[in-house]
């Protein structure tokens, strides 16, 4: 089976057409950027308090948000994240000022949440938020008293049992009813009676918490985006010294373009910069990187052979022989990434957003935007070589008179014409 | 060309075998293949639970406790050379980027002392920097040279002091470690692997750790129980039974019973250092330390009440070591016939922990519940699983039997990746499945660029043999432009990223090397083989 058979388009007659798509994709991006007031960077870049909490319910979004505020200082952000592969589940997030507040704000978001949800009054332990060490310390002399004979160690693998169960999905950190933990390895009723009389369930998990003080935060950023100019600065020298100089400037060029567009989707749909996104970040200009020297390869290796043939044809040549590849690979990565978007659950979604962005942009970036860069990198070089030739004619040849006696038989073959380099066909 | 093939497959299945016993080691049962699998595959916090703090480790107070002891020395030395002052004193930095401005400023020496005091400060303060402000008035900055020296001791002794109490939890693979590419960052990394809420590390951490050092009553004792049936179960007044700190080397638990109170306090230690003993030859080590003014006239009479008698250096309730008082110590002293050096220099930073106190502060903190990290998995698996089948199931179709050759090679790079993550002991997180995936895709694609060649050979006519030749050759050196231009973009990243871009970069760089090898010498081979006998093979499938 074969997708192309020698194909033969002008790819790079229709360059204009999407570099105006390009042009417009990238501006509207940035004027995106622009009206946000910046990127919507993640806790990682800006510093500051982030909580996700999975509620039993669909979450009161606002009972959220008011119970917080009375707690917490600055403003507090409740974000839902139902819908994207998951339910109930909301992040609430908090402003850091100094390096200071990283103590206090955990603890005032965690009480605030059990005082608004929890039954603090009831004495008991909230099974839904405890560790094992929590579960340790209520429930071993209750189980004694119960004539439950446990040791330490026996215990310490019943509750990491009863912790994994809630782990694991569907439950996910939330169980609606003890009758759920019936099923946990060394379970018995009479145990599960002591739990039932312990503790309680509430109707929300705490899951991650992220506190980055605000100067990490902005180091973080520094960093990542010094690391990246400089890798590409350093793919920029490798091409140049494989190919030509003007072949880095178009490959890395198309990296930039591809960056700038992604991030610019991600400020219209709003979406959040975080550290992963800076890692998809990486792998798109990888992909795109990868997909511009195929093509660049393959042109270097028509020249070879296609001297006398303008350069653009030379490289819509190149496009047509790996056309085949390009659609191969990119529908492959492709096919992957969607698989990501789709199942991969909130944690990817950023990260795989990126990728599907990248790829497609990354894709005709090579044909699109750095061919065409080397494309008129050529055409302005060979223009300034006539332009220098005319204010500076090579020296005609002259005719001297060779005195009689310094005559040597007969003259070699002197051809005039031979004093620049080879004559370069310019369309 | 037989024997070239022979010896290919030779080299492809040590690989396969060294990879495949870097991952799963000689499993017994299924249970113990799982349970290497997991051992060999580390995960990061984001993707197992747990929680990551980094702190910040404020240099500034121990070199502003440095000053204040330099100024207690100073002010006694003045007193006994009769030199008059009219006032010493330090400034006060707060940040740790301010921490090389501490200085002394002494005011008001007399002119007429002048030449007394520049004695003085050569001949007992060297590794201070004296500066004339004018005739009377000096500044005294401790030497680039020692600061350095300071500041990177007190993060190491923090570190240790970390250390020692977040193993006190009993918390398995937790590590703490210097954090930041530049030293001079002062941050610690502290990793808790499945601690949800580091609530109790904290606390822990931010205690500062008591050094006391006090009499033995009796001891040892192999066990808490022996020592408690000498006294009838009941231990005397004002007395304590701790444990002695376990050390390579020793046999079994050494419990002692000690005075509850103690002589010397952390306050009252100024400084101590290992050094070798010059009065057993070249041989034994010991610790010396120096006690504070105070500290040194109590010390002096304990010692002097107790010789023959035995003491104990105990730093938060373990002990560290035991020695037998020679004779009377006032504030210098040394501890003398440790085992080894890195008995002496341990024994030094406990003895200096109590005396250098650095406050910390939190820069970062993260905790990835268990929930979270199940699910991202979870989720993470089924996703990517679905795309590789997805892959591997187009492969199979376009390419048909030579599809089977890359899907191969495709496997066989990811488990070499994965074993050599295991052998470099590296942790895979979130970006580093980025890097697997761009090391998946580049590996697709250079599978795809070998065939797409192989066919344009046999489309242009050319012999099967001689177009899988010429697909491989000419295919070869794209390859390896991609692959070298995305490695030197990894360097760039891993010099110059931090946490996680170095992640990725790990990977992506172990990835790349593992799919010249797959991508290209173990497809060939493949190739080889099914070719091998059949010159004048007309057809092949692909």
């Amino acid at each position: 089976m074969e997708l192309f058979k020698q194909t033969n388009f002008e790819f790079l007659r229709w360059k204009w057409p999407f570099i105006g798509a390009s042009l417009v994709l990238s501006a509207a991006g940035l004027i995106s950027i622009a009206l946000h007031g910046g990127l919507r960077y993640g806790i990682d870049f800006k510093g500051g308090a982030q909580m996700s909490v999975k509620f039993a319910y669909a979450p009161p979004i606002e009972k959220i948000r008011s119970a917080l505020s009375q707690k917490v200082k600055g403003e507090v952000s409740v974000q839902n994240l139902t819908g994207n592969g998951s339910q109930n589940d909301v992040v609430i997030g908090t402003e850091l000022e100094e390096e200071k507040q990283l103590n206090v704000n955990r603890q005032a978001m965690a009480d605030a949440l059990r005082a608004t949800f929890g039954q603090p009054a009831s004495g008991k332990l909230d099974f839904n938020n405890a560790s094992q060490e929590d579960l340790l310390a209520r429930l071993r002399d209750p189980l004694a008293r119960a004539g439950i004979a446990m040791s330490d160690p026996q215990l310490q693998s019943l509750f990491s049992g009863m912790l994994r169960f809630r782990d694991t999905p569907p439950r996910s950190g939330l169980i609606t009813d003890f009758n759920q933990l019936s099923g946990v390895p060394g379970m018995t009723p009479n145990i599960l009676t002591v739990v039932r009389q312990e503790c309680y369930l509430s109707p929300y998990h705490t899951g991650d918490v992220e506190m980055v003080g605000p100067r990490v935060g902005a180091e973080l950023r520094t960093k990542a985006l010094l690391a990246t100019l400089y890798a590409l600065a350093g793919m920029l020298v490798y091409i140049a010294f494989r190919f030509e100089w003007i072949y880095g400037v178009g490959a890395v060029v198309a990296c930039f373009h591809d960056t700038i567009i992604t991030i610019g989707l991600f400020s219209i749909f709003n979406k959040e910069i975080s550290m992963t996104v800076i890692a998809a970040l990486l792998t798109l200009v990888g992909y795109s990187m990868n997909d511009t020297i195929v093509i660049f390869d393959r042109i270097r290796e028509n020249l070879k052979f296609m001297r006398r043939e303008p350069l653009e044809q030379v490289m819509n040549k190149a496009v047509n022989q790996t056309l085949s590849r390009t659609v191969m690979t990119s529908g492959l990565t492709f096919l992957t990434v969607v698989a990501l978007f789709i199942w991969g659950g909130p944690v990817l979604h950023g990260f795989s957003f990126a990728l599907v962005c990248g790829i497609i942009v990354g894709t005709y970036s090579s044909v699109f935007v750095a061919s065409p860069i080397v494309l008129a990198g050529h055409y302005f070089s060979d223009k300034r070589k006539k332009r220098a030739r005319i204010v500076a004619p090579a020296p005609a040849p002259r005719v001297e008179s060779v005195p009689v006696g310094q005559r040597k038989g007969p003259a070699k073959s002197g051809n005039p014409a031979k004093t620049g380099s080879p004559a370069k066909v310019v369309k | 060309m037989a024997t070239n093939n022979r010896t290919r497959a030779v080299v492809i299945v040590a690989v396969i075998l060294a990879c495949v016993f870097g991952l799963i080691g000689f499993p017994k049962s299924l249970d113990q293949l799982k349970q290497n699998l997991q051992h060999s595959i580390r995960l990061g916090l984001d993707l197992r639970g747990g929680s990551h703090l980094v702190l910040q480790v404020q240099v500034q107070d121990a070199i502003k406790a440095e000053a204040d002891q330099t100024i207690d020395r100073l002010k006694d030395d003045l007193k006994k050379q009769n030199i008059a002052w009219m006032g010493i004193d330090r400034n006060d930095p707060q940040t740790v980027q301010e921490a090389d401005n501490v200085q002394i400023n002494i005011k008001g020496i007399p002119a007429t002392e002048t030449s007394a005091f520049r004695n003085l400060m050569t001949e007992r303060y060297s590794d201070w920097v004296l500066t004339t402000e004018n005739s009377t008035d000096y500044d005294l900055r401790m030497k680039p040279s020692d600061l350095v020296a300071l500041k990177r001791d007190t993060v190491d002794q923090e570190i240790q002091t970390i250390n020692n109490r977040v193993n006190q939890l009993g918390l398995t693979e937790t590590t703490v470690t210097q954090y930041g590419s530049s030293g001079d960052a002062y941050q610690i990394l502290v990793e808790l692997p499945d601690v949800d809420d580091p609530a109790r590390v904290k606390e822990l951490i931010g205690t500062v750790a008591v050094l006391k050092i006090t009499s033995v009553k009796e001891g040892p004792f192999p066990s808490r129980e022996a020592a408690l049936a000498q006294h009838g179960g009941v231990l005397p007044l004002n007395t304590e039974l701790d444990k002695m700190l376990p050390r390579g080397g020793s046999q079994g638990d050494e419990w002692y019973l000690v005075n509850k109170n103690g002589v010397i306090t952390g306050r009252d230690m100024r400084n101590a250092q290992a050094s070798q003993d010059t009065t057993l030859g070249a041989r034994g080590w010991e610790t010396e330390f120096s006690l504070s003014q105070d500290g040194g006239k109590r010390f002096g009479i304990f010692t002097g009440a107790n010789v023959g008698n035995r003491l104990a250096v105990l730093l938060d309730k373990n002990i560290v070591n035991v020695a037998t008082i020679e004779s009377k110590i006032d504030d210098q002293g040394r501890i003398t016939g440790l085992g080894s050096q890195d008995e002496a220099v341990d024994l030094a930073r406990y003895l200096r922990s109590g005396s250098l106190p650095a406050g910390i502060v939190y820069l970062e903190e993260r905790s990835v519940g268990a929930s979270l990290g199940a699910d991202s998995i979870h989720e993470g698996f089924v996703a990517g699983i679905a795309g590789l089948l997805a892959v591997i199931v187009v492969m199979l179709v376009y390419y048909k039997r030579s599809g089977i050759n890359a899907v191969l090679a495709l496997i066989l790079n990811t488990i070499v990746l994965l074993a050599c993550l295991s052998y470099f002991h590296a942790v895979l997180t979130l970006p580093g499945i980025a890097g697997i995936i761009l090391t998946i895709g580049m590996a697709v694609d250079s599978n795809v660029l070998i065939f797409e060649r192989i066919r344009e050979e046999l489309r242009a006519g050319k012999a099967v043999v001689s177009a899988v030749d010429a697909g491989f050759g000419k295919a070869w050196w794209t390859i390896v432009d991609t692959h070298v231009t995305t490695i030197v973009s990894c360097c760039f990243l891993f010099l110059f990223g931090e946490g996680p871009v170095r992640g990725f970069a790990v990977t992506l760089v172990i990835g790349l090397a593992a799919n010249v090898f797959t991508a290209v010498f173990v497809s060939r081979t493949i190739f080889n083989f099914e070719l091998s006998g059949q010159r004048r093979l007309q057809e092949l499938s692909i």
